[in-house]
């Protein structure tokens, strides 16, 4: 089964519905699904609810879905960056859903790995185990936190093979392979397609079995803070 | 009292050979500055990294490398990536030694906030929440009080819980307290603080 496609048009065609539970990979802007995020833009598709660390900024990665009214509901840990995000958060228009992120990336690896609950000390004693059920394991209070389940994931990798192998690149990693594994759905869109059989099998961190279709693109990979440091003189 | 390079160098004595440790955005960044040369301290960035160095010089910045903070950084001969799910595994799995934070409020029981004020902007706990709870000792860096020149060491928090019970240590521009059974510890003053200065300044039980 072929699974390159020639756009995210083409590789995001069929798997779109409103009301629909995305799940995106990236840390700010880093490790974005850039050239998903604007095929879904285009799609029209509406009332999505997507879970992502962040909601990018306001021109680039999830703040074009916001700009244009395509998510109803976000599951985030930080969302500091975004002033479009904040008008339509505070005016109502837009759900949120605080995660501690690293509560995020689990609930993220356990939809992937086939476990709906588990119990985490993260957060307990706070807001986020209101509603929870509170467990004592060995003298210790943990609150049951959710697996997620999404229809879709959208990812982005530096490099893949053609059958979705896919490695990715310093901390552009992050959320990727956790949001990879939890879509019914996973396009994956990287930088460059290389043929079957040219990647190291014992460095793959990704195995194409989680990547149901690929795309290959030019990437902004924007930065968000750009900071250095002076040379020595 | 002390400055915000001075209380850094403090957090900086809490440091040991090979630790594993979390710094937080602001004066905990400043700690780096301050590990004794020929300790091995390894930075976690909790985005995906350890072995996190120093920022790059102009025009070597590259968007794939990032800490916490979102901001450029570089890669050390020990550097090791992984995904976010990996990297709060090893946070809440308690094998980081460390956690070195900014605070809004303590308590005298170890009570943390420093995520959301009600009523402003809230941006969100990001993974301070998870490192409070994981992490093998929790020190906080910050003033002893707040622009109102209101305590910040407190009986009880008032704001927004970040954990509970999790805080180990304090380090403040007036001196160093340590959560006790009962009450705070004070360890150390500050340069030109006396201890009635500091329990003036502190509304928590000092034991």
């Amino acid at each position: 089964m072929k699974k390159v496609y020639g756009s995210a048009a083409d590789a995001l065609d069929g798997v779109l519905f409103d009301g629909m539970l995305i799940a995106a990979g990236g840390f700010g802007l880093c490790g974005i699904p850039e050239l998903l995020i604007d095929g879904i833009v285009a799609s029209g598709v509406k009332d999505l609810t997507v879970a992502s660390n962040n909601a990018g900024v306001d021109d680039f990665g999830l703040g074009k879905l916001l700009a244009t009214r395509q998510i109803r509901k976000m599951m985030s840990s930080y969302v500091g960056e975004n002033a479009e995000f904040m008008r339509q958060y505070l005016s109502g228009e837009l759900e949120l859903e605080f995660n501690p992120q690293g509560t995020l990336a689990e609930r993220m690896r356990a939809g992937g790995a086939g476990i709906p609950g588990f119990y985490t000390k993260t957060g307990v004693g706070t807001v986020i185990a209101e509603g929870k059920e509170v467990k004592t394991f060995d003298g210790q209070d943990y609150i049951l936190e959710r697996g997620i389940f999404a229809d879709l994931s959208i990812v982005k990798a530096w490099k893949a093979d053609e059958t979705g192998n896919a490695v990715f690149r310093k901390t552009a990693r992050n959320f990727n392979p956790p949001a990879a594994m939890c879509g019914k759905i996973c396009i994956m869109e990287v930088e460059e397609i290389v043929p079957t059989g040219s990647l190291d099998p014992d460095t793959i961190h990704l195995p194409g079995i989680y990547v149901y279709r690929l795309i290959q693109g030019e990437h902004e990979k924007r930065i968000e803070q750009r900071t250095v440091r002076p040379r020595a003189a | 009292m002390w400055d915000r390079n001075q209380m850094a160098a403090r957090a900086a004595k809490e440091l040991r050979d090979g630790m594993y440790v979390n710094l937080g955005i602001g004066i905990p960044t400043l700690v780096s500055n301050y590990i004794p040369d020929g300790m091995s301290v390894t930075l976690q960035s909790e985005n995906g990294m350890l072995g996190m160095g120093p920022f790059p010089y102009e025009g070597e910045e590259d968007a794939d490398l990032i800490n916490a903070g979102k901001q450029t950084i570089t890669e050390l001969p020990h550097t090791a990536y992984f995904d976010s799910a990996t990297s709060f595994g090893m946070i809440r799995g308690g094998k980081i030694a460390m956690a070195i934070l900014g605070a809004m409020e303590v308590s005298e029981k170890g009570d943390l906030a420093n995520w959301m004020i009600p009523g402003k902007l809230v941006k969100g706990m990001g993974g301070a929440m998870d490192l409070v709870a994981g992490v093998g000792r929790v020190v906080v860096v910050m003033d002893h009080a707040n622009k109102h020149g209101e305590s910040k060491v407190l009986k009880n928090c008032t704001l927004p819980l970040t954990g509970t019970g999790v805080v180990d240590l304090i380090i403040t521009n007036m001196g160093v307290l340590e959560v006790v059974e009962g009450g705070l510890k004070l360890l150390e003053l500050a340069d030109g603080v006396t201890e009635a200065d500091l329990r003036a300044a502190t509304e928590a039980t000092l034991v």
